[in-house]
């Protein structure tokens, strides 16, 4: 698919994505050796938990006492502290899955989930080749019903939700008036008045708070999060894999589109949405979390053949960087607005009814971006990460938001919030990593798209 | 349960030592270290000739996800490091306390190898850091 920023193509791309929020927890610039459960440093915590290969024993420490090869690692991490006081991480109804295939469980954004089932390249592999199945449950459900649903929704939203048709999917961000953007989110159409938000997990209480906040006509808000789970079944044998199981014809469910109560492997009542946050073809499921664990095993059963994959966060975020994908808490955050971060195709400035952060929006517009998200490449030795700053000679033009080496690209790239100046392709620049600049390209992104 | 091998030393850090002749050993990390840390994609580390102080930042490994930094067991001059690994840093991963070897150090400080834990010992400090 080819994507470029605001055409049409874009909109499609990007929108097919649920979101992920990261926690503000950070790490210090490069860890130590022992604390190599920084998974990533702005964002996943530390490992908490972990299946003990010898005899299945399920073992955990979070609670900061004593343990000298862990807590030390821990105290050496800005989140070391929240991690001792957050006793009380959440699980999804699928945890006893991840300690069954011997998951490497991490803390993220309050809850524990799993980063690898085999390893982060593997899955990675299996959803670009083959498919991958994905617990996303931790991401929060918030229902809107009412008469004035429409229009309240539009009020609280950037894109223009009175364009979309039932069971269609709109992806969207919820603005501060000074236009930093509180969440990217998903708009599920299920009827008239009623519509479905799927929102980022960490941002689950103050998306529902600023809901209830801003309420405005005839409507109710649910948040239904507890009550809701959600897999992700992506890649290019996705389909096939699912349409085994159900007698719905997902070929009729076209992108960004869903079908509601829709019968899979026996389980009835799933919403399936041809969505996903991997730049692949492929479904999202919602369903009773009471139902979630049946799911995933006969899903898994019935993909294996096919090459289907237990994936974590790890390839997640793998596969939605490669896409261009944001990720709040990264290139979306209080203080980046989504025009900054690129997915201006979700802000319809022009829309009729007025909304949140509409002044704002509109001025930036006007009068140019200070900063835009732009892919990099770097072509001298290092990998940028999430915070590196970048470099015009010795001009500080801004800073790396994701990066790592591409997996399906073997390069090294990075996304990177910088002064607009600096952001044609084939720019020349520098990232500093570990107080060295090393050599970088303005490239064009998406970095992957499927073929 | 980690893989140690009994003839090496170890690092809090999780990095091992080899005695090799003279005041020379070789230095990798741990089983427990490339399984926690994942897939290894870039290994970066100070050069032949280059000076390193025990407990000192000698080089950065990092994962798909990550990037740790590697601190010498001991202090000496660097005199040989494991070339294969940069173009091939999964060696690390296959075989952490083989082919994986990071670097050659001639300690300037010998004693500083009684700092190091024993295999046992090691094998110890993971399995209470995991308990």
């Amino acid at each position: 698919m080819n994507v470029k920023g605001g055409t049409p193509q874009q909109d499609i791309h990007a929108t097919a994505m649920t979101l992920e929020t990261l926690l503000n927890l950070v790490c210090g610039p490069v860890t130590r050796l022992g604390e190599v459960p920084c998974i990533k440093r702005n964002s996943i915590a530390f490992v908490v938990a972990k299946n003990n290969e010898g005899n299945g024993a399920w073992q955990s420490d979070y609670n900061g006492n004593g343990p000298k090869g862990r807590s030390r690692f821990a105290e050496n991490c800005n989140w070391g502290g929240a991690m001792r006081t957050e006793t009380t991480l959440k699980r999804t109804p699928l945890f006893n899955i991840y300690i069954k295939y011997g998951a490497k469980i991490v803390a993220f954004g309050g809850w524990e989930l799993p980063v690898q089932f085999s390893s982060i390249l593997e899955e990675h592999e299996a959803v670009r080749k083959e498919a991958g199945l994905f617990d996303v449950s931790h991401m929060g459900e918030v229902l809107i019903e009412g008469k004035d649903a429409e229009s309240y929704i539009n009020y609280l939203v950037t894109n223009d939700v009175t364009k979309m048709k039932k069971n269609g999917v709109q992806y969207t961000a919820m603005c501060y008036p000074d236009g930093g953007t509180i969440d990217d989110l998903l708009v599920y159409k299920l009827n008239n008045d009623k519509y479905l938000l799927v929102i980022n997990a960490a941002n689950i209480e103050k998306d529902v708070e600023w809901m209830r906040l801003h309420i405005e006509g005839d409507v109710k808000i649910e948040d239904i999060s507890n009550e809701m789970a959600q897999l992700a079944i992506q890649g290019p044998k996705a389909e096939q894999i699912l349409q085994k199981r159900t007698r719905a014809n997902l070929s009729e469910i076209g992108f960004l589109q869903f079908s509601q109560h829709v019968s899979i492997a026996g389980i009835p009542d799933v919403l399936v949405s041809r969505t996903g946050y991997t730049g692949e073809d492929g479904f999202e499921l919602y369903l009773a979390a009471s139902k979630a664990e049946e799911l995933w095993e006969k899903l898994l059963d019935t993909g294996k053949e096919a090459g289907l994959k237990p994936c974590g966060l790890g390839a997640r975020d793998t596969l939605r960087f490669e896409a261009c994908i944001a990720l709040y808490g990264q290139e979306l955050a209080n203080e980046i607005s989504p025009l900054e971060a690129g997915i201006g195709f979700a802000v319809k400035i022009n829309k009729e009814s007025q909304f949140i952060g509409k002044t704002a929006l509109s001025a930036q517009k006007g009068t140019g971006l200070k900063r835009k998200l732009t892919g990099i490449e770097v072509t001298g030795r290092g990998i940028p990460r999430y915070g590196y700053r970048v470099f015009s000679g010795e001009k500080d033009i801004g800073l790396i938001t994701s990066g790592m080496r591409s997996p399906s690209l073997q390069k090294n790239l990075g996304l990177a919030l910088l002064s607009p100046k600096y952001t044609d392709p084939g720019t020349e620049l520098q990232v500093e990593i570990r107080n060295k600049k090393v050599d970088a390209v303005v490239i064009n992104t998406p970095f992957y798209k499927r073929g | 349960m980690t893989k140690v091998t009994a003839s090496l030393l170890y690092s809090e850090d999780h990095e091992w030592v080899q005695k090799l002749e003279g005041n020379r050993v070789r230095i990798g990390i741990s089983d427990y270290a490339q399984d926690q840390l994942g897939d290894i994609v870039f290994v970066e580390h100070a050069e032949v000739n280059d000076q390193v102080t025990a407990n000192e930042a000698v080089g950065t490994i990092e994962s798909v996800k990550t990037a740790s930094e590697l601190y010498s067991p001991v202090s000496g001059t660097i005199v040989n490091v494991n070339e294969a690994l940069e173009h091939a840093p999964e060696i690390i991963n296959e075989e952490p306390y083989g082919a994986g070897w990071l670097i050659e150090v001639e300690m300037s400080n010998p004693a500083e190898l009684d700092e190091l834990l024993s295999e046992s010992e090691y094998q110890n400090f993971v399995s209470e850091g995991e308990e």
